[in-house]
């Protein structure tokens, strides 16, 4: 019995790889049609964040397949290849090395990959996005060259949170005195903005007290009790990241404490991040860096001709999502890298060089995202040599109920935060014996 | 015969001792060796190098760790990554920090890992089985928690260490055929080390704990020299590995790579591959590693029109499958299958 089935499965697999070699062969015939513009894509659609990685990575593939049934971008037509990374690292870098001779871009979408494409990207002469993830300093274009945080990252995010604070109670100087607890998840992504939070209590006179939350974060009865009944606190920081997103809107409800003095971090601030906390999320603040909703043009003509066509890689509910629609962000940044590199050295596929170029060089302004179709949906960017970062606002909103609405758009404390980040690469470049360039001799 | 002791004559005392006792196995190891170093390097491209032999050998040399001391002396350990995360920062600490030559860190990042690993072995002495098991779990939170609280380790705010440029004598290790030949080295160095180990005094006095440590200790076996040994040389195993792994592949030492679900990995892939076999090790680590990547491809092709969601969730689902297929068809691992064959071949072709 036992030997039969050992010898069964040995056929099973090598009938297998001979599915899979001539699948290969044929695959490869298939591409011959006119170049394209390729983008791997490493998403998890399994594990624990699956709810971030299927939204991102179908949201842009929605809107590349929209652009090929249109054409392309100026006649060059998008092609793509997913990768499972399932949020681990050994597998993000696999997808990286297994696709990287076809792209020059890459979303690492996780901020152990991020750290792990950084030197790879440097070498091998591919633009390493990290939107609203990965390191703070990578904005300083000067140490980072190939990497981009476009539009915004952490420590702005974070200066912009309290600006937001401080709105809410009726004023920058209503800040002095308050209690702000930080509840973050205890790993580095979750302490990276502590030190951060410090220097703007100092500034500003709130007092800030950090707790933090046990990987993976599921029980936070002992933390909350402290950040009600001891502390007292008067605003939390949610700095979660996955399932414990939902945890602090139910163990606020149960304290009494209220939702709307709840600020989440952009990674907590989805519907998939509510919906389980049922009525206790009403009021919830998150930041995010985008619109939420369908009622952009652009969004319903790919809801329209993609999904229309049975074409869409999601299913439609999830349409018009935080994370969807940041994955049509993630393409239309993409897409006007492209179209600001086409205009300097024409119109063709694209190397590494050329796109990190078009990434540098991006103006994306108020009239140009009109154009695009997403009027009210993302805040005009500009990034240059030097800043990598880009965008100049970050947006609020909240939950009603039943679904988000934008609240406010608060531009970060741009000096404070680039002093910091200009010191840390600084840090960062010392260590790794880099010289950083000089902005004002590139063109 | 090549594949049976018959006609093996062993004239000597060297032959009667000598590791592999069969002719067919000095072979097939011979053969392995020259694909691993003249083959392989040659022929692969850099993709395979880089991204599936690495990380494959890597986590072979952490299993082969864990197999000493969960395989041979018995003793439960879930807190093998933390090991790896040690020696992952204290070789990058070594090297960027202190200049201290290429080898001597990756060796001294295992030293490091041993260290931790002894001191948390001490609750061995008291406790057995999953109780044990409790307290190396333990010993992954604690380290975790040191590593990301400790600025002056994880370099601030960030809780990572970018890995340097790796020179020996001034040579830069920088392609992945450089890379590949340094980690086989290592891990060619590691296994005859090992498999010399567990032959020997220590090996054998391992065995005698793991299967009843009352009768070893009244035999004279030391328990408290013994399991300390061998929590040391596994966490230095684990070390070297992690170090490896920190300086060849992930290029940064992030905490994040190190958490509790690799350390439940490396012991799937050591009782998948076969436990107290040196062997096993290395076949775990493929299946673990390698077998999730190849069913991606392979779904990848032959599903081609299946929407990409539930194509990501069907790697799972194969490969949760085959874990227990394995295990239903062979208890004892993957190696023991080859001993199987062995033995059958040892009676082939008169079978009884």
């Amino acid at each position: 019995m036992g030997r039969k089935l050992i010898f069964g499965f040995f056929a099973i697999v090598l009938a297998v790889s001979f599915v899979f070699i001539s699948g290969q062969a044929m695959a490869a015939e298939k591409k011959k049609a006119g170049p394209t513009q390729f983008f791997g894509i490493l998403i998890y659609r399994t594990g624990p964040f699956a709810a971030g990685g299927s939204g991102i990575g179908s949201g842009w593939e929605d809107f590349m397949e929209l652009r090929n049934m249109q054409g392309g971008v100026n006649g060059i037509k998008y092609s793509w290849e997913e990768c499972e990374t399932a949020y681990n690292t050994a597998r993000g870098v696999e997808c990286y090395e297994r696709l990287k001779d076809k792209m020059v871009l890459v979303h690492p979408l996780s901020t152990g990959i991020t750290y792990a494409l950084i030197p790879r990207g440097t070498k091998e002469h591919k633009v390493v996005v990290s939107s609203g993830y990965g390191r703070a300093d990578a904005s300083d274009g000067c140490v980072f060259p190939w990497v981009f945080t476009t539009p915004t990252n952490y420590w702005s995010q974070n200066s912009a949170k309290i600006k937001f604070i401080g709105k809410q109670m009726g004023g920058m100087d209503k800040l002095k005195g308050l209690k702000i607890a930080n509840l973050y998840i205890d790993i580095p992504y979750g302490q990276e903005t502590k030190p951060m939070l410090d220097a703007l209590g100092k500034k500003f006179g709130f007092t800030v007290r950090h707790f933090p939350v046990p990987w993976p974060g599921i029980d936070q009865k002992a933390q909350w009790l402290d950040i009600v009944r001891r502390y007292k606190a008067d605003w939390v920081i949610n700095r979660n990241w996955g399932v414990s997103c939902t945890v602090p809107l139910k163990e606020a409800a149960r304290l009494g404490f209220p939702g709307n003095r709840i600020l989440g971090v952009w990674w907590c601030g989805s519907e998939e991040d509510v919906l389980p906390a049922g009525p206790a999320a009403k009021g919830y603040y998150t930041a995010n860096w985008h619109g939420v909703g369908r009622n952009f043009p652009l969004i319903q003509e790919i809801i329209d001709k993609v999904y229309g066509k049975m074409k869409g890689h999601i299913s439609f509910t999830r349409v018009g999502t935080v994370y969807w629609n940041r994955g049509v962000y993630t393409a239309v940044i993409n897409e006007e890298a492209m179209r600001t590199a086409h205009k300097k050295f024409g119109v063709k596929v694209l190397t590494g060089d050329e796109m990190r170029w078009g990434m540098e060089n991006l103006n994306i302004t108020a009239e140009r995202i009109k154009e695009i179709g997403l009027e009210g949906f993302m805040a005009p960017i500009k990034t240059s040599c030097e800043n990598h970062e880009g965008g100049k606002t970050v947006l609020f909103q909240q939950w009603d109920g039943n679904k988000w609405v934008k609240v406010d758009e608060i531009a970060p404390m741009t000096d404070f935060v680039w002093k910091r980040i200009k010191a840390s690469a600084a840090k960062y470049a010392k260590e790794k014996g880099i010289t950083p360039r000089d902005c004002s001799k590139v063109d | 015969m090549f594949y049976r002791e018959c006609g093996v004559l062993k004239e000597t005392y060297a032959k009667d001792m000598a590791i592999f006792p069969i002719p067919l196995d000095r072979w097939g190891l011979g053969v392995m060796l020259v694909l691993a170093f003249v083959v392989i390097p040659f022929t692969a491209s850099d993709y395979w190098l880089s991204s599936i032999m690495l990380p494959f050998y890597c986590f072979s040399l952490a299993a082969l760790g864990l197999n000493f001391l969960t395989g041979y002396a018995g003793q439960v350990s879930i807190g093998h990554a933390a090991f790896m995360a040690v020696g992952a920062y204290s070789s990058l600490i070594l090297y960027g920090r202190y200049g201290v030559p290429l080898p001597l860190s990756i060796f001294g990042g295992g030293i490091f890992a041993s260290a931790a690993g002894t001191i948390f072995g001490i609750p061995s002495l008291r406790i057995k089985g999953f109780y044990l098991a409790v307290s190396t779990l333990a010993a992954q939170f604690i380290i975790e928690w040191v590593l990301t609280h400790w600025q002056w380790v994880s370099g601030g705010v960030f809780g990572t260490i970018d890995a340097p440029d790796m020179y020996i004598f001034g040579w830069i290790i920088d392609t992945p055929v450089k890379k590949y030949y340094l980690v086989l080295c290592v891990l060619t160095l590691l296994t005859v080390f090992g498999k010399n180990l567990v032959r020997g005094q220590l090996g054998r006095n391992w065995t005698a704990i793991r299967d009843m440590d009352v009768a070893a200790e009244i035999i004279g076996v030391s328990l408290f020299r013994n399991k300390l040994i061998a929590f040391a040389v596994s966490s230095f195993y684990a070390g070297v590995a992690g170090s490896l792994i920190t300086f060849t592949y992930y290029l940064a030492a992030n905490i994040e790579e190190f958490n509790l679900f690799l350390s439940f990995h490396l012991l799937g892939m050591i009782i998948i591959g076969g436990m107290g076999t040196v062997l096993g090790s290395f076949f775990g680590a493929g299946f673990m590693t390698l077998l999730p990547i190849f069913i991606n491809q392979t779904l990848l092709t032959i599903m081609e029109r299946v929407p990409s969601d539930i194509r990501a969730n069907s790697e799972a689902i194969v490969f949760g499958g085959l874990i227990v297929f394995f295990l239903i068809v062979e208890p004892y691992g993957m190696a023991r299958l080859w001993q199987t064959i062995k033995e059958k071949m040892r009676l082939w072709p008169f079978p009884y």
